[in-house]
C-alpha cells in the first residue's frame, strides 16, 4: 500500500497514458453509494505482462476492469492506462446485424487507417482466430467458440498494448477453452500486449498468467508469481501447487 | 401488449401438416416438399368461395341488392375506370393518406425517438400521450369538422393522429431495449455519437419500428375510409357514398374491394422491408 498522504484525487482520473504500455493505479477508491468496493489499491502492469485477477463473486474484480476500460468514471485516485486499450468480454457482443468481417472493422478506430488497408488487417486477424473462412457469416450464425475468437479479433485488430479481458472463456465448453486460451496465448507471443485477465477460474489464471493477483473484498491481498516456462504443461504439478496456493488465498482448501 | 410482438412471422410459413410425424423422411427435406406448394393450397379455399360466390348470383340464391355477382363487379370496376372518376378518386384518396401518413408518422416517429432516448422526456411526454391515446380517435370527427372546417385538413388530420400512435409506442419501446451491452461495447469500441446510432440503435429498434409501420399504415387507410365516410366530395369515398345513393351495390362493393387492395399494397411493401430488416437472424429465429 502506498505510504504517501491519502488525499483522494476526485472526478474522471481514467487519463491515457504515456508510459509505454503499462498500466499505473494508484490509490484506487470506487464506490456506490455507501458501498465501498475498491479500497485505494496500487495496480502496475508492465508491457508484455500478463496478469490475472482472481477473486470471488461481488470482490470488485470486474469493477476494476471496468475501471480501467472507462467504463467507469466515477472514482478517486490515479489511474493511467494506454490509449490503445481493447476489451473483451465474457459474451461475445457482436453487432448481430454485422457480418463477421465488418464487427471487425468496428475495432479498427475511425479515421486511423485507410478503408482499404483496415480491411486487410481485418482480414489478416480474422486469419490470425482462424475465422478467415467466416468472414461473412452473421455473427448468430457462429458457433460459441467461433463468436468469442471474432470478438479477440475485434479487440486486437487496433493493435492494443492492453487488452482487458472481463471472463472471457466463462461461457465456453471445456475443450473449447482450452483451445481459446492456446489460442490467445499464440497472439500474445506474436503481439506482446499487456493483459489483465479477471477469472474466477484459478487453473486458468495459472495457466495464463506472468502474476496472478487475489482480489478480496476490494483490496489486492495476496500476489503470486508464475515464474513457470512457456509453452506450460496442462495440470503439471507445479500449476496444481500453484492453483492450491490460490485457492488457500481464497479461503478454500485445494 | 401488442406492441411489443417485434417479430410476426410470415403468413405462409406454417405449412400444414399433412404428413405423419414419424414419417421415414429427413426432417429439412419433408419440409420442403410441404412448403412448396402451401400458397397454392392455401389459395384454394378464397378460390372455392369466390366460385360459389358467383353459382349462387347465377341461380339467384344471393340477390344483386345485397352483393352483386364477381362478374358486375368487376363490369363495376370497368365502369368507373372508363369515364374516369376511378383514377381521380384514387388520387384524391392516396393524396390523402399520403400527406396524413407522412406527417403523422413523422411525429409518432420523432416523439418515439425523443421518449425512448430520454428518461426526462420520457416522463413528461409519456403520461399526455398515453391519455389521448385512450380516447378512440374516430369518436373525434365532430370536434375535427368544428375544428378545420370540412375540407381536405380534417381527413388528413385524421389520419395523421391514427398513424402517429402506433409508431410512437412502437419505437419508444424499442429504443428503450436496446441492449444495454451493444451500447456499453459502441463505449469500449469509441464509437461517435453518429456510430452509435447508425451501428447500435437502428438496426436493433428497426424491426419493431416496422411493426409499428405496420400498424399505422393499416391505421391510415380505416381512419380514410371512416372521414371519406362522413363527408367528401371527392375520392374513393364519396364514389362508394354516390353509388350507396344511387343504389349501385355493385360499385359499393367494388370501391371496398379497392380500400383492401390498397392496404395490401402497403401492408406488402413493409412486410419486404421486415424481412430486409432482420435478414441477420437465423431462419429459425424469425
Amino acid at each position: 500500500m502506498s505510504a504517501q498522504p491519502q488525499q483522494p484525487l476526485t472526478g474522471p482520473a481514467t487519463t491515457a497514458g504515456t508510459a509505454a504500455g503499462a498500466v499505473r493505479v494508484r490509490r484506487l477508491t470506487k464506490a456506490f453509494g455507501d458501498t465501498v468496493v475498491l479500497h485505494g489499491l496500487d495496480l502496475d502492469i508492465a508491457p508484455g505482462e500478463i496478469v490475472a485477477l482472481v477473486g470471488a463473486s461481488g470482490s470488485g474484480k470486474s469493477t476494476l476492469l471496468r475501471v480501467l476500460a472507462g467504463l467507469s468514471r466515477e472514482h478517486t485516485g490515479d489511474v493511467t492506462v494506454p490509449d490503445e486499450r481493447a476489451v473483451a468480454f465474457q459474451e461475445a457482443r457482436l453487432f448481430p446485424w454485422r457480418r463477421t468481417l465488418a464487427n471487425v472493422l468496428l475495432g479498427v478506430r475511425r479515421g486511423s487507417l485507410p478503408r482499404g488497408e483496415a480491411e486487410a488487417r481485418a482480414r489478416a486477424v480474422l486469419a490470425e482466430v482462424g475465422l478467415e473462412h467466416r468472414l461473412d457469416a452473421w455473427p448468430l450464425t457462429l458457433s460459441g467458440g467461433e463468436a468469442q475468437r471474432a470478438a479477440l479479433a475485434r479487440a486486437l485488430v487496433g493493435e492494443p498494448r492492453l487488452l482487458l479481458l472481463d471472463e472471457p472463456f466463462g461461457a465456453l465448453d471445456a475443450l473449447t477453452r482450452i483451445t481459446a486460451q492456446q489460442l490467445l496465448l499464440q497472439l500474445w507471443e506474436r503481439h506482446r500486449f499487456a493483459v489483465l485477465l479477471v477469472t474466477h477460474d484459478v487453473r486458468e489464471a495459472v495457466a495464463l498468467a506472468d502474476r496472478v493477483l487475489v482480489l478480496d473484498g476490494g483490496r489486492l491481498r495476496h500476489e503470486v508469481t508464475v515464474d513457470l516456462p512457456r509453452p506450460r504443461e496442462h495440470g503439471s504439478a507445479d500449476a496444481g501447487r500453484l492453483a492450491g496456493q490460490l485457492l488457500a488465498h481464497l479461503g478454500l482448501t485445494a | 401488449m401488442t406492441t411489443i410482438d417485434a417479430y410476426p412471422r410470415a403468413a405462409t410459413v406454417d405449412a400444414p401438416v399433412d404428413a405423419p410425424a414419424d414419417a421415414p423422411v429427413p426432417a429439412a427435406r419433408a419440409r420442403r416438399r410441404r412448403r412448396a406448394p402451401s400458397w397454392a393450397v392455401r389459395s384454394l379455399s378464397p378460390l372455392a368461395l369466390l366460385v360459389l360466390w358467383q353459382v349462387g348470383s347465377q341461380t339467384g340464391v344471393i340477390t344483386e341488392q345485397v352483393l352483386p355477382a364477381p362478374r358486375v363487379i368487376l363490369a363495376a370496376a370497368g365502369e368507373t375506370y372508363r369515364d374516369g372518376s376511378l383514377l381521380a378518386a384514387l388520387q384524391v384518396s392516396t393524396t390523402r393518406v399520403a400527406i396524413g401518413f407522412a406527417l403523422g408518422g413523422s411525429i409518432g416517429l420523432v416523439l418515439g425517438v425523443l421518449v425512448g432516448g430520454s428518461r426526462i422526456l420520457d416522463h413528461v411526454v409519456d403520461p399526455p400521450l398515453q391519455m389521448i391515446r385512450t380516447i378512440p380517435f374516430l369518436g373525434l370527427i365532430p370536434l375535427f369538422i368544428a375544428w378545420f372546417g370540412i375540407g381536405e385538413t380534417p381527413k388528413i388530420a385524421l389520419v395523421a393522429l391514427g398513424v402517429s400512435f402506433p409508431l410512437y409506442l412502437n419505437t419508444s419501446a424499442a429504443i428503450r431495449q436496446v441492449d444495454p451491452k451493444l451500447l456499453e461495447t459502441a463505449q469500449v469500441l469509441r464509437f461517435s455519437p453518429w456510430q452509435r446510432i447508425t451501428v447500435v440503435v437502428v438496426p436493433s429498434a428497426l424491426p419493431q419500428v416496422l411493426v409499428g409501420l405496420r400498424q399505422s399504415l393499416g391505421i391510415a387507410w380505416l381512419s380514410l375510409i371512416v372521414a371519406e365516410q362522413v363527408n367528401a366530395d371527392s375520392g374513393l369515398g364519396y364514389i362508394i357514398n354516390n353509388a350507396r345513393d344511387a343504389l349501385r351495390t355493385d360499385i359499393v362493393v367494388f370501391g371496398l374491394l379497392l380500400y383492401a387492395l390498397l392496404g395490401l399494397t402497403t401492408d406488402g411493401v413493409v412486410r419486404v422491408l421486415e424481412r430486409w430488416a432482420v435478414r441477420w437472424r437465423p431462419e429459425a429465429a424469425r
